[in-house]
């Protein structure tokens, strides 16, 4: 056994804390999925999954089946290695934008200084497998949605950062955990009191970096078919399915990381409050989808280089000022 | 230049000898037979300049099922369960067509109940087959959930319709003379309890829908289309109307019934993909007008006219043609009889085929979102383009 | 002026949002209009206006029987040529009874020959065909046929779709050999 000893626990932590995240991401996809489609059928007055189990509650474990057991397909004239990679570049970094989430005081799998840093960065990825998708497929339409996501996402990154920056300059650090240390139990103690806009603005970007209706334009099913993901069947397609989710739920963290006080609540705090304030906001996602038209393309644009940028310029200068003066 | 001689031998006819423009950076784009937003198998090739849309042009063809052949071998009675599959979403409209067309050349008088009974189940479903297409219109845009409420209240409808019809789609419970069956107390009663209900629910649809602002900006001011164009076209119905056309056909050719109920023709003259929208939308409201009218003024009397003509029954001699506003425009029959059980011709004058004919100048130029939305905004059911 | 409303509208904007997620809202919390199909049906007062596949309506002494009377109007009538009707043949006449019947006309007395019977033996509606229109309905001058309010005409195959009209509905879905086999010499 000695050769075990010669592992850092750095090591050990970090492998355990991988394992867990990917249980925690498996879990919530398949919960996610079934909470989307029970939300989507009771707002629309219908059950929504409802004969696999009771109340239809493995329909998503019957689906992943499904998934899974489907051939792999490539068609003719894609490009086969860029086309396989494009699925597992989705899932991937969406894994390791779990390592520096705050679940709770302790509840972190490495704290890093610059952990908002690293999550900005590795969420940049996603577009990139994206973008090989809709180019390997050899599909027009998974080519649009390429170019569609590209300029979408690319555009979305700028207000986003400049609202994270609002926080970051405010509380003067770049580390998840000493934001939400920063934050008071009570409501009224959290970042979204004093920076409303900002959290808008983050929740706008959130949208549309994570390819949610309204901001669905790179699958936008009437136009595009299914857009990037057109040419993806079986698993292909469910990684991207889990990649989706799995984005969400990272927005979501973050979110309730600098805005809303993380694992701090009234009373105990602890992992409970964090969950329940990303679950809150995985509604909000859901029952967002399932009200609004999409937009046009260009208006996404429009809403993004007219109103967000300029606002959250607006935004970071007053923070800067007030900070400056006070 | 054919693309065989460049030697290109890629896609079909169409795609062949759908000729590239003078740009050598465009791509060449298929929408359909088998796509989302042509609700059925329309095909739309479109030329692509990144987003743009250069050209698009329709390809049609793939629900063809020679009605009109059909007319010509089938009696005219025999030819009425055709007209209720032409449009499936305004069915009666069609079988008031063929109807009329028939009586009209045989100088029929129809009773008044039966003309009563027709208008309130032609108005019916007119409501029906706009609220189908509002549902698909929405889905079009990307909005999943207004089709689902839009559904629950076509359900109640098609409930309503079936007592009399018997059928909840291809309906065609008109006959040569009359309607084959009469209103029962119970759908009179039906009826009357679920106007109100209906009226409430249209200004939820308002809110969620109407007045949203991101349905608005992708609406207003798209795939615009002038009263010239319009003419130009022989464009009718609800999209006619939007462009600021009064015409609807129900007034211009003086209907009795219609003549002596209160209602207006809904017109817009903006001309974009909103104003037929709403033209759609304030037609639904008119239609439950002209339903409650009708039924607190429907007479007694037989349905069906006395000397109904038999199954092997021969018309006269001669030409008529009968129109009839359906839910996406002039539906007309000309009828030609030789004096035999046949008829020698039967023409069919469908509003989606130039409606649709007008989409190729509307949608250049504009983005592929645009186009999808303007396609949708004019309302097309397939299976009447080809007929 | 104009600077207000310029102000004003992106406000407006963004309430119709709020007012489009306060509907949906609303309708999540509202019942469901769902009928789970198998374990629940449709109210009846529904299924009683649809039309069905036809069916012959029962004579009203005799149950058993119909007052068809086997005159191929429906035949004539049908738009999609899905009725087949064949006429119960005339009885055959065997030499004996040929020979008693010739000794009783020279007799001189009145003969009754056997003629065919007026009613159908073989009644086929072919559903996979039928377009539910009603012409046969209509055009029955005894009135013997009827819609039934059968929704859930199902078969796995295209046998299972010859409606055998003589047998009492729903049993009637399944046609002897024999007849099927006339069918397919038609």
């Amino acid at each position: 056994m000695t050769f075990l000893a010669a592992i850092p626990s750095e090591l050990i932590h970090i492998v355990i804390g991988m394992v867990a995240i990917m249980a925690f991401v498996g879990i919530h996809v398949l919960v996610l999925v079934y909470a989307e489609r029970k939300g989507a059928g009771h707002i629309q007055r219908r059950p929504g999954p409802f004969e696999v189990g009771p109340h239809g509650i493995l329909q998503p474990l019957a689906d992943a089946g499904k998934l899974i057991g489907k051939q792999l397909f490539t068609p003719t004239n894609a490009d086969p290695i860029l086309f396989w990679m494009a699925p597992v570049l989705a899932v991937f970094p969406v894994l390791l934008l779990f390592v520096p989430m705050p679940f709770g005081p302790v509840v972190t799998v490495q704290e890093v200084n610059l952990g908002l840093l690293l999550i900005l960065a590795f969420a940049g990825i996603g577009v990139l497998s994206t973008m090989l998708a809709g180019w390997a497929s050899n599909n027009k339409f998974g080519l649009l949605g390429a170019a569609r996501t590209v300029s979408q996402s690319v555009a979305y990154e700028i207000p986003l950062l400049l609202a994270v920056l609002c926080i970051a300059f405010q509380k003067g650090s770049l580390n998840l955990s000493t934001i939400v240390e920063g934050q008071g139990s009570w409501p009224w103690q959290w970042n979204i009191v004093t920076q409303p806009l900002a959290f808008l603005i983050f929740l706008v970007c959130a949208f549309a970096e994570t390819n949610r209706a309204p901001f669905d334009l790179p699958e936008a099913e009437s136009e595009l078919t299914a857009g990037f993901h057109t040419e993806y069947s079986g698993m292909g397609f469910g990684m991207f399915f889990m990649a989706e989710y799995a984005n969400m739920v990272v927005v979501s963290g973050v979110c309730t990381a600098l805005f809303l006080g993380g694992w701090k609540g009234p009373g105990i705090d602890g992992v409970w409050w964090f969950m329940i304030k990303v679950y809150a906001l995985l509604a909000l996602f859901i029952w967002v989808r399932w009200t609004y038209p999409r937009v046009r393309f260009d208006q996404l644009l429009n809403i993004n280089w007219k109103w967000l940028i300029p606002l959250a310029t607006l935004n970071l200068l007053g923070t800067v000022f007030l900070m400056k003066v006070f | 230049m054919h693309y065989e001689q460049l030697g290109v031998t890629e896609g079909d006819f169409y795609n062949r000898n759908f000729e590239k423009g003078a740009r050598e950076d465009t791509m060449i784009l298929n929408l359909g037979p088998q796509h989302p937003a042509t609700h059925g198998v329309l095909r739309v090739i479109v030329e692509l300049d990144g987003e743009y849309v250069i050209r698009a042009e329709p390809v049609l063809g793939y629900l063809h099922r020679m009605h009109e052949k059909m007319g010509e071998v089938k009696t005219l009675s025999q030819f009425i369960p055709n007209t209720g599959r032409i449009d499936y979403g305004h069915a009666l409209g069609w079988n008031w067509a063929f109807v009329g067309a028939v009586e009209r050349l045989a100088g029929f008088e129809v009773p008044e109940r039966a003309q009563y009974i027709r208008v309130i189940t032609t108005e019916i479903n007119r409501i029906t087959s706009h609220l189908l297409w509002w549902g698909a219109f929405t889905l079009d845009l990307g909005a999943i959930t207004p089709i689902m409420y839009a559904f629950d209240d076509r359900e109640h409808l098609l409930d309503i319709l079936q007592m009399p019809t018997g059928s909840r789609l291809t309906h065609s419970s008109f006959r040569i003379g009359g309607v084959c069956t009469d209103l029962s107390e119970k759908f009179i009663e039906t009826v009357r309890d679920f106007i109100p209900k209906m009226r409430e629910r249209l200004p939820m649809y308002r809110d969620l829908v109407t007045d949203n602002v991101i349905l608005r900006k992708r609406l207003e001011g798209v795939g615009v289309m002038d009263a010239d164009m319009c003419r130009r076209y022989g464009v009718t119905g609800p999209v006619a109307r939007g462009s600021g056309l009064a015409y609807d056909v129900r007034q211009a050719e003086h209907f009795p019934i219609y003549e002596g109920l209160d209602w207006q023709v809904a017109v817009r003259t903006e001309g974009d993909s909103m104003a037929r929208y709403l033209v759609r939308m304030d037609e639904m409201e008119q239609s439950l007008n002209i339903i409650e009218q009708a039924l607190a003024a429907l007479p007694a009397g037989p349905v069906l006219m006395k000397n109904a003509p038999k199954v092997l029954w021969k018309a006269p001699k001669g030409e008529s043609y009968f129109a009839v506003e359906g839910a996406r425009g002039k539906i007309g029959v000309h009828l030609v009889s030789n004096g035999g059980e046949f008829a020698y011709k039967v023409k069919l004058r469908s509003p989606c085929f130039s409606n649709l004919s007008a989409y190729a100048e509307a949608a250049r130029g504009t983005i592929l979102a645009d186009a999808v939305a303007i396609l949708g905004s004019l309302d097309l059911v397939i299976p009447e383009i080809d007929r | 002026m104009s600077m207000i409303r310029k102000v004003l509208e992106p406000i407006g904007d963004l309430w119709s949002l709020v007012v489009g997620l306060r509907i949906t809202g609303r309708n999540f919390t509202r019942p469901q209009v769902t009928v789970h199909y198998p374990r629940e049906q449709v109210p009846t007062d529904l299924t009683d206006s649809y039309r069905g596949p036809i069916a012959l309506v029962p004579h009203p002494r005799d149950a058993t029987k119909s007052k068809c009377t086997a005159c191929m109007i429906c035949v004539g009538a049908c738009p999609s040529q899905c009725i087949t009707v064949v006429k119960a043949p005339a009885p055959v006449i065997t030499p004996e009874q040929e020979k008693t019947f010739q000794e009783a006309e020279a007799r001189g007395e009145e003969v009754e020959r056997p003629v065919a019977p007026r009613e159908p033996v073989i009644w086929i509606n072919d559903f996979s065909l039928c377009s539910l229109c009603g012409m046969c309905v209509e055009a029955c001058p005894p009135r013997c046929l009827t819609f039934s309010h059968e929704l859930n005409a199902v078969g796995t195959s295209r046998d299972a779709f010859l409606h055998n009209l003589l047998i009492p509905y729903p049993g009637s879905l399944k046609p002897t050999p024999e007849q099927v086999q006339k069918l397919q010499e038609r």
